[in-house]
Parts: C-alpha cells; sequence; structure tokens
C-alpha cells in the first residue's frame, strides 16, 4: 500500500491530495496503454478476485484488464455462478475467497454498504465497483480524470449531472471527486428522482434542464434504468426525453460551444442521449472507457502494490 | 410466619405515589407494608442496605418481543424475562407476533405458563388485533383476554385497512383493552432500510420518510376519535407523529404513546458513523436529530406516556448481512435504564419523569397492577445506582441476543436488585441477611 487508503470504498473519504494522487499515477497508466506492448511487471505475483454480486460487463472487463496489464492474475467470480444461489451469506463468501489469498477484493454489490461490510471482515484490500446507490468510485475517478485531461484544472469549472440521482452512484461519486478538484457542480432531474439533501454534497439542484446546463463545462448523463419508469417515478420514457433527454438541437442552442457531454454507460439511446449527440464531436463518452482502465490500474497499483512493486516501478 | 424484607436508606422516588426521599420500605409477604422514614426492623426481618440507591416502583415495559413460540434462537420467555429483571424490568409486554402469532388462548397460555416457569419478571401477553395478523378479520378479544392479554397489536406491521382499524377499535371497547398500533404506511415505506433525509442521501441507502408513520398516526387518530376507542402508538419516532398525538391529547382524545431509549438517544448520524453497522437498524428507523429532539420534548412535557424498549432479539444470522438484508431490531432490556439516565444527566428529563416513564406512565396506559409503591401494592421494586459506569459486553446479556448499537460503549447507571412480589429475583446475595 502506497497511498493512504487500504481500501477504496468511495470518494466521501477521499481527500484532494488523495483523488490527485490517483489521477497523477493514472496518467503514466495510460501511457502504458498506448506501447506497442501493453504489459508491465508491477503487480506481478498479486492477484485480483473481482467479485460481482449485479451484473456488469464494462466494470468488470475494465478492472481485469486492468489487472492483466499490470501482470497481476485476476479471477472473475460472478454471483450467478457462485455459492450465493446456494444460500450462502456474503461474509461467509468472502472468508472463503480470502483463503485463496487475494492481494485486492473488487466488489460490486446491489446493497449500499456491501463492500463496507466486507472490508470489516477481510485483511486484503477492498475496492467498491459500485454499491446499491452509494458510492461508484473507480467510475468518478474516472469521470475527474477525463475532465481534467480535456479542461485541464477543474477549479472553477462547472459540471451539470442529468437524471436519476435518487438511484446514482455515479452522481454520488461524481459530486464528491469533483468538488474536491475544486468544481462547482448542478444535479438536474425530475423531483422524483432528487433525493433529499443531496445539497449538501455541493450541488445546486435544477429540474429544469435548459437552465441547468446554461454556461457548463460538461453535463454527465446518467442511465434512466428501465425498472425505474413507472415506479412510479416518471409517467414514461417519452416525457422524460422530451424534458430530461439531449437531443442535437438542445445541445446546440443551449450548451456552451465547448461543452462536453459525458455518460457512465450504457446508454440507453433515445432516451436521455440521442445518438447524434453521444457520437457527436462534444462527446467523449469513449475516452472514459479507455480512461477507466488508466484509473483503474493505478488504484490497483496503489491498494496492491506494497514496497517492492514500488521499487520496481522505479528501477 | 410471615416474611419481612426492609429496604433501607435509599431514596425513594416513586411520582406515583408522591415520594421523593429517604425511605425505608417494609415489605410483608410479598405486598408492600409500609413505606415511611423510619421504621425499626425485627430481627427476624431481611434487609437490603440501599443507600447511595434508588428505590423505585418496580420498571414496565410495554413492548418486547420473547419470541417464543416458534422463534426461541433469538430468545425465550424465560431468557427474555432474565433480561428483564437484569435491566430493572419487572414487567413486561411480550407482543404476539411469535410463530404462531398470539391470536387465541392456547398461545397466551403457553406464554403465561412460560413465564410463570421461568418466575422472574411479570410477562403480559398482548394479543393479537386480527387474526394470524393478517389484518383481515378480527382475532376474538373476548377469549384473548380471558386468558390474559392485557392489549391488543399486529405489532411488527400496520393494519392496513382502516375498516378493519375501525372495527377493532370499536369491538376491543367491550373488554376494555387498549389497541398498540406499529404505524407505518407500507407503500410509503417501500424498500426502504432507513430514515429518509440527507443521510440516506450520503449512504445511498433507499429511505422511509417520516411521513409513512405520520398518515397512518393521524388515520388512526381520526378513527379513535370516531369510534371511542382506546390507542395506544407504539414506537413513536417522528416530529410529525409528536405533534399529531399532542394536538389530540390537547382535545381530550383517549391517546397514549411511547418511546425506545433507542429513539431518544440515537439519530440517523450515528448509523453512518457505524458504518453501515445492522446493530443501528431497526423498524422505525433511527431518525433526524430534530425527531429525536421532539420526541425528548413530548417523553418530558408528557406527550409521551412511557418509555418501551421494543426489545427485539435476533441472532447473528438475520445480522450479519447486507445491510439491506439484515433485520430489523434492537435489544434493549439490559440498556434501558442506562440509556435513558444519559438524559436525566443531560436536562432532558427530570429524575421523577424518568421514574414515571418506566413505572406509573406504563402501568397506567395498559391498565397494569404496580406503578406506585403504595401499602397493599404488589411488591415489585427496582433498585438503581444511578453513578455505577460500565461497559455494554453483549456477551454478558442474559439475553440470547446481541444486537445492541450500544456495544462496547461505556455507559453510567444500573440496576442492583430486582423485586417482584417481594422476591429479590437479580442482585447481589438475593436478599442479603
Amino acid at each position: 500500500m502506497i497511498g493512504r487508503h487500504r481500501h477504496c470504498l468511495g470518494l466521501a473519504d477521499y481527500s484532494p491530495e488523495d483523488i490527485v494522487e490517483v489521477l497523477d499515477l493514472a496518467v503514466s497508466m495510460k501511457e502504458v496503454l498506448k506501447r506497442p506492448i501493453k504489459k508491465v511487471p508491477s503487480l506481478r505475483g498479486k492477484s485480483v478476485v473481482n467479485l460481482f454480486f449485479e451484473a456488469s460487463t464494462r466494470t468488470r472487463s475494465s478492472f481485469e484488464v486492468a489487472a492483466k496489464v499490470l501482470s497481476a492474475d485476476s479471477l472473475n467470480w460472478t454471483a450467478s455462478t457462485s455459492s450465493v444461489s446456494k444460500g450462502e451469506t456474503l461474509i461467509d463468501t468472502v472468508k472463503n475467497l480470502e483463503a485463496m489469498r487475494p492481494d485486492v477484493l473488487v466488489i460490486r454489490h446491489s446493497a449500499g454498504g456491501a463492500p463496507a461490510l466486507v472490508a470489516q471482515r477481510v485483511d486484503c484490500s477492498v475496492i467498491s465497483a459500485g454499491d446499491g446507490s452509494h458510492e461508484h468510485p473507480s467510475q468518478g475517478l474516472l469521470d475527474c480524470f477525463t475532465l481534467r485531461e480535456k479542461l485541464g484544472s477543474l477549479v472553477g469549472r462547472t459540471v451539470t449531472i442529468v437524471g436519476d440521482i435518487t438511484h446514482s452512484r455515479v452522481a454520488r461519486s461524481d459530486l464528491y471527486g469533483l468538488a474536491r478538484l475544486g468544481a462547482r457542480t448542478r444535479v438536474c432531474g425530475p423531483p422524483t428522482m432528487i433525493p433529499p439533501g443531496i445539497e449538501a454534497l455541493g450541488p445546486t439542484v435544477h429540474t429544469d434542464l435548459k437552465e441547468a446546463v446554461a454556461g457548463v463545462d460538461a453535463v454527465i448523463m446518467l442511465r434512466i434504468q428501465h425498472e425505474r419508469i413507472g415506479d412510479p417515478l416518471i409517467p414514461g420514457t417519452r416525457e422524460y426525453s422530451r424534458l430530461w433527454g439531449l437531443n442535437a438541437r438542445k445541445a446546440e442552442e443551449w450548451l456552451s460551444p465547448t461543452c462536453l457531454i459525458m455518460h457512465p454507460g450504457p446508454i440507453n439511446r433515445g432516451v436521455e442521449l440521442e445518438p447524434e449527440v453521444a457520437d457527436g464531436p462534444r462527446s467523449v463518452i469513449l475516452d472514459q472507457v479507455e480512461n477507466g482502465v488508466a484509473v483503474r490500474m493505478a488504484l490497483l497499483y496503489l491498494l496492491a502494490g506494497g514496497p517492492e512493486a514500488a521499487n520496481e516501478a522505479k528501477a | 410466619m410471615s416474611s419481612l424484607l426492609f429496604i433501607e436508606g435509599g431514596r425513594v422516588i416513586d411520582p406515583g405515589a408522591g415520594i421523593d426521599g429517604t425511605r425505608t420500605v417494609v415489605i410483608r409477604d410479598g405486598i408492600v407494608a409500609e413505606v415511611a422514614e423510619h421504621v425499626e426492623r425485627p430481627r427476624e426481618a431481611r434487609a437490603i442496605d440501599a443507600r447511595g440507591k434508588w428505590v423505585t416502583p418496580g420498571f414496565i415495559d410495554l413492548h418486547v418481543h420473547l419470541r417464543e413460540p416458534g422463534q426461541e434462537y433469538k430468545e425465550t420467555v424465560a431468557t427474555g424475562a432474565a433480561a428483564a429483571v437484569a435491566g430493572g424490568f419487572t414487567a413486561v409486554c411480550a407482543m404476539p407476533n411469535t410463530r404462531p402469532v398470539n391470536d387465541n388462548a392456547s398461545v397466551t397460555a403457553l406464554v403465561a405458563s412460560r413465564a410463570a416457569e421461568a418466575g422472574l419478571a411479570r410477562v403480559y401477553p398482548v394479543g393479537c388485533i386480527s387474526k394470524g395478523s393478517a389484518g383481515e378479520e378480527l382475532a376474538e378479544y373476548g377469549e384473548l383476554k380471558e386468558a390474559g392479554c392485557v392489549a391488543l397489536s399486529d405489532d411488527g406491521k400496520p393494519v392496513p385497512s382502516a375498516a378493519l382499524m375501525r372495527r377493532a377499535l370499536e369491538y376491543a371497547r367491550a373488554f376494555g383493552l387498549p389497541l398498540t398500533v406499529h404505524e407505518e404506511d407500507l407503500s410509503l415505506v417501500g424498500k426502504g432500510v432507513m430514515h429518509e433525509g440527507a443521510v440516506s442521501t450520503r449512504l445511498g441507502l433507499t429511505g422511509i420518510p417520516g411521513a409513512a408513520e405520520e398518515v397512518m398516526v393521524l388515520r388512526d387518530l381520526a378513527l379513535a376519535e370516531l369510534t371511542g376507542g382506546r390507542l395506544h402508538i407504539a414506537h413513536l419516532s417522528t416530529r410529525g407523529a409528536v405533534r399529531a398525538v399532542r394536538e389530540a391529547k390537547g382535545r381530550g382524545l383517549k391517546v397514549t404513546a411511547e418511546v425506545t431509549p433507542h429513539h431518544l438517544s440515537l439519530c440517523d448520524e450515528d448509523l453512518a458513523l457505524s458504518g453501515y453497522s445492522t446493530d443501528f437498524k431497526v423498524n422505525p428507523p433511527l431518525r433526524a436529530l430534530e425527531d429525536v429532539h421532539a420526541c425528548r420534548e413530548a417523553l418530558s412535557d408528557g406527550t409521551i406516556d412511557a418509555i418501551a424498549t421494543d426489545h427485539a432479539p435476533h441472532s447473528l444470522v438475520e445480522k450479519e448481512l447486507e445491510f439491506d438484508l439484515a433485520a430489523n431490531g434492537i435489544v434493549g432490556l439490559e440498556t434501558a435504564v442506562a440509556v435513558c439516565l444519559d438524559l436525566v444527566r443531560g436536562g432532558v428529563l427530570t429524575e421523577r419523569r424518568f421514574v414515571e416513564a418506566l413505572s406509573a406512565g406504563p402501568a397506567k396506559v395498559f391498565g397494569l397492577p404496580g406503578g406506585r409503591l403504595v401499602r397493599g401494592a404488589p411488591a415489585d421494586l427496582t433498585l438503581l445506582d444511578p453513578a455505577a459506569p460500565w461497559v455494554v459486553e453483549p456477551e454478558r446479556f442474559r439475553s440470547k441476543a446481541r444486537n445492541t448499537p450500544w456495544k462496547g460503549r461505556r455507559l453510567v447507571g444500573r440496576c442492583t436488585h430486582t423485586i417482584v412480589g417481594g422476591r429479590v429475583v437479580h442482585g447481589e446475595g438475593r436478599a442479603d441477611r
């Protein structure tokens, strides 16, 4: 462990210096990804277990690639193929996995706080890959990384997050991360999707999209999950996309010419984003995916690295 | 020969009888014979030296879950009664959400006989409002009352149908039984696992708004007014519910309310500080600080009549889980006195009100014997050392359960002796000399 943290459970615990440490290291990691031979021995002999209790393709793959580039061994354990379906508790599952001596446990779970529970019970490092509506810290870090890469310093910049803030772990991690780096934030969505007291995390709250995106440097559009429709949080996707979705016309008329469009994926095309915006020149959505690998490499390195890896990196 | 027990030198605090001062309590054959400043002790009498202690009417808990029959791995009537007397409670009211539920005389009789075998605290069974606690048909209140039930409740669940609640309030009038109700609108609760507010937003846990409790309290107050039935609100927890009860009492409605030690002392921020500890998961959830303050004020001014623990034992199987999946509940019998004494030391409650809310207050709510140390009353007494420090070690609980948010905490104030019907059922020496 090189950084201050033994685990990465949420950006609420990360200071500006902690975040900058990850982002700066991710710059070097991104450079590795651009080499013809995308492999460094930094985490040789270390093992990473990806323990996913919720379906995920991109986050799990991103962690897996990150581990492989760093020469760590990685094991994917998904709830559907695990003994969870046989009624084993979370604690029993992780205790069994821990007996296989991983250095890092990457966990995604539908229950907020599940990675914290695991972290209390195991000796290895734990990274949350998203827990319930709580946090998704590596996504928050990669969003900060992408914005810093495109905009330079985030001090005095403004970023708007649009969508179902209540159920979004991405929104919470973004709000913490952006605030720590000096950015101003806004959230926007139907009032049924704005959780009480969200202002405590920094943003101003808006229901009108035009007002919320006026003059901002970036807009993060969140995925509208189908199970929320008729929850009854919103009447349907038709009105949602009309009022809170972005299409080319709105982007042209309401956004500043340099405003970036981001999305944590997967996109519901035609709901929160029209294809011409998602694929347009403002979109940095695919940069986010690429940067995700670099940021996760940095996180794994900081948590699993230890002194040997640090020395090797210097050599 | 009659048996004589003298409790000497203690500070007797008995709000029901209007006493606060050094007195000797004389107990003869299980009955309070005398409470006086100077009484000559005959040689054959046993004595307890109560100097430095508070001597109060036995504490009565209107709301405990003893889990028997059906979930004896969590608690039994005997272990629950042992926890009660260890915590200073001489009587507890056992909620009917056992397996099977207590909706008929045979279950009531089982609970009563287990309590008699244990011979510790008095256990008053509470019967169901509806058959099977299913919220569809009235249970047989006449039979339940004859078997020994002192109140009716579908606790753990609300009575969803306003029409059934109306008929229950009306029908129970024939038997003088109060209805003690668990107030939550399940459609507003949804998948909620903690109080809804800034803290649930931060933790990313699904919230339960205070309004989920308040809409049901308001409904049942309207029904109590319609029917003239006896309504008791269990574990009141929100500012809005306090306001509604205060207003109803102001209009002369026959409504009473209880509050738990945890809702008087912990808020949602404490849950956040615990790092998702499931020992802080309880229903109603730990509310916002402003709700805690409202409950304290209401207990102090008499809007809330009683402190009740909602002692809810669970095994580790139900608690060592993700917060979303863990069972609701906190065990309270063995920590209530110390936790509530903190409120006395903090100037929230007077000493008198503290004792009253644990004795005469609850006795009056369900019309139970006890609550006052008057001549001829059953000799149920609690002796406290209000200054004794101790550390909460759940593994030393008499209860089978360990689910307490005060684990490892240093508390001050402890029951030293518990006397039920003149018998010392808890305490050093069990009646010395």
